[in-house]
């Protein structure tokens, strides 16, 4: 095991594909010469080259296209793109081709194309890099997405997505890039499709991912002084989503909490919140409750920012309340 | 009525081909036409009616290894490029036997084994997936050329802008083929161009480009040929702008309220088959019998694909999710 931040973590996978796989090659804004808007590609272009780390113009439609063509063509392109609010220019590409292509030629064809970008809140960025979309693109069949919440998440879930035969989307909460985690390098591809248990309890389930799970985390230890055991689930990928692993931990815990920094309205808690509706409705000794973003386009001064996204009082108080509302 | 100046006379073998290519993409059309009156056919149906010489013509240029990617507008390209009749009409019944198993229809032929990528149907969004195609080509170091056809309409589109700029950036072997049918759906070129002359705007980005009668399949040969070969030696994009007109409406549902009767029937009187035909009559390389036998080779080829059709089986319901990936998911 070694200690590296999740922005180290990301790039130990680029790297090692890169080694690996002459296929494989990155493309994106600034992911050579500047080194990654965030960094995460940093001393890529000096050890693979300008062929296999490419810098591209600002087309990011175009060049997540090319991504998909490239990927029909028999490579394995990964594309940055450096927020998820940069990538509506690229949605024709996405919803019309990444995820179409193989079902409407009758599954002639495969778009193995992997696709990351920063997500989230949290750096006084403001209202147009700082969102959190990818509860959007977990709408849409044909693509994967998965949301790695953790360092080793960040390296075996982005190498398990070279894998994927099938266009797979890696947003990466960019208020993580510095937070540190132990990561083994020597360890395979995750698992894409597959929750985890980070901290078992039986009093109330927290379900979260990405950006949230750290502070579901925090939440769970400020519960568990008062003798409160949470459990956090952390679902990793929304589509596919592990439905079993959500459902199961209700069925344990009898109440669930969803965090989720997406907006309230028609967030990614919604569809859990409905899915256990239908699947663990009998198990549940309190109605479900949900954390999420406030309904604003997020401010830039700090005390803002921090208002409108989930945080652990708010977490706390969400368990508190499910718990109360039991009899 | 064009003519072969003094240009050598073409091969008449070569000649009958494409007399005989752009005969089978009409007859096929005009059945289809027919067909989605009697409901066979449902959904969007855009014929090409009147571009013939573009599709056969271009397809000169290109070898079996070569990438293709066109519009919603391909019946033309696809039937050019080989893909069976018989599995186009089907798809268009939206049987499994089609060339998609149905999933398709009209606007979306696929047909890998003959690297034809579609069948695209948002205005522009072919033009990446071409770029990208010829990226891994170029990376993978193999000499094909990814022909991609748009229509003038696609010119507005931003990805039209970027695919242009990215390709010859990075000297990438796509062959952009913009067929100027002069609207964008209803719109006309010069209601939606500031500057209506397509090439121009090439050299925005370095690219060469060349314009072309679309209506004179032997100028659409040259020109492509000489187009594509620039693209094989590695000298980057090259666009060329084939000027041609549909004669039928949009799509089956157009009224085509937008444009006059007499700007229609001035372009069929440079019908590309027509005008053909008679250059060949003119330099004896055409004769009534020829045209028979092909005649009846066509109408032969056009039953037998709605007779595929017809025969073709619908895709069962548990298939329904069927390849949304490589391995469903529940």
């Amino acid at each position: 095991m070694t200690k590296m931040t999740y922005r180290e973590a990301v790039r130990s996978a680029l790297r090692e594909a890169l080694r690996n796989d002459p296929r494989v090659f990155l493309m994106g804004e600034d992911v050579g010469r500047y080194g990654g808007c965030f960094k995460v590609s940093h001393g890529l272009l000096e050890e693979f080259g300008p062929e296999r780390v490419r810098d591209t113009p600002l087309s990011e439609s175009t060049f997540l296209g090319a991504g998909i063509g490239a990927a029909l063509g028999g490579m394995r392109p990964i594309v940055e793109i450096m927020t998820v609010n940069f990538s509506l220019l690229a949605m024709d590409q996405i919803v019309n081709n990444a995820a179409t292509l193989r079902h409407m030629s009758g599954g002639q064809l495969s778009v193995p194309l992997v696709v990351r970008m920063a997500t989230g809140g949290g750096r006084q960025v403001a209202a147009q890099h700082s969102h959190s979309l990818e509860g959007w693109y977990a709408h849409i069949p044909g693509i994967k997405v998965v949301v790695p919440g953790t360092p080793a998440d960040a390296r075996g879930l982005l190498l398990a997505a070279l894998q994927d035969p099938d266009p797979v989307f890696v947003f990466e909460p960019s208020a993580l890039y510095g937070v540190d985690g132990e990561v083994d390098e020597a360890a395979g591809p995750g698992e894409i499709g597959r929750a985890l248990v980070l901290r078992p309890g039986d009093a109330a389930s927290l379900i979260t991912y990405g950006g949230c799970v750290g502070k579901a985390l925090q939440a769970a230890d400020q519960l568990g002084v008062e003798g409160i055991a949470v459990e956090v689930l952390d679902l990793r990928s929304l589509r596919p989503l592990d439905t079993a692993a959500v459902l199961a931990s209700v069925a344990r815990t009898h109440r669930a909490v969803i965090v989720d920094e997406g907006w309230r309205t028609c967030s990614f808690a919604a569809e859990v919140s409905a899915l256990i509706m239908e699947g663990a409705f009998y198990s549940l000794d309190a109605p479900v409750g949900r954390v999420c973003s406030a309904e604003v386009p997020m401010p830039y001064a700090r005390h803002m920012e921090d208002a409108a996204l989930p945080q652990v009082p708010a977490i706390v108080a969400a368990v508190r309340e499910t718990l109360g509302s039991h009899g | 009525m064009p003519s072969a100046g003094s240009l050598p006379l073409p091969d008449r073998a070569h000649a009958l081909e494409l007399l005989h290519g752009m005969l089978r993409i009409r007859r096929f059309e005009e059945k289809s036409a027919e067909l989605y009156t009697l409901g066979k056919i449902r959904g969007f149906l855009h014929l090409y009616i009147g571009e013939e010489a573009v599709a056969v013509g271009s397809m000169q240029a290109l070898t079996a290894d070569d990438n293709i990617v066109a519009t919603y507008r391909e019946h033309g390209q696809a039937l050019a490029r080989g893909i069976p009749a018989g599995g186009l009409m089907a798809e268009m019944y939206g049987k499994v036997n089609g060339c998609c198993r149905g999933r398709g229809g009209s606007m979306h032929f696929f047909d890998v084994a003959r690297r034809f990528y579609g069948g695209h149907a948002i205005v522009g969004g072919g033009l990446p997936v071409a770029v990208g195609l010829a990226l891994a080509d170029r990376m993978q170091k193999r000499p094909r050329v990814t022909a991609c056809f748009f229509g003038d309409g696609a010119v507005a589109e931003g990805e039209f802008h970027e695919s242009l700029n990215l390709a010859a950036l990075w000297r990438l072997p796509v062959l952009f083929l913009c067929e100027n049918n002069l609207y964008a759906m209803g719109t006309a070129l010069d209601r939606h161009q500031a500057q209506p002359d397509l090439r121009v705007k090439a050299a925005g980005y370095a690219v060469p480009a060349e314009a072309v009668d679309g209506m004179d399949v032997l100028a659409v040969e040259s020109a492509t040929c000489r187009a594509a070969h620039a693209v094989r030696r590695d000298e980057g994009p090259f666009l060329l702008e084939l000027r041609t007109y549909r004669f039928r409406a949009h799509s089956m549902a157009d009224p085509e309220l937008y444009r006059a009767k007499e700007e229609v029937e001035r372009w069929k009187s440079r019908d590309p088959i027509d005008l053909f035909m008679s250059s060949l009559r003119g330099w004896g390389l055409l004769t009534d019998a020829d045209l028979a036998a092909m005649e009846a080779a066509v109408a032969r080829e056009v039953d037998e694909a709605v007779a595929i059709a017809e025969a073709g089986p619908w895709e069962p319901l548990e298939d329904l999710t069927r390849d949304v990936y490589t391995v469903n998911e529940p």
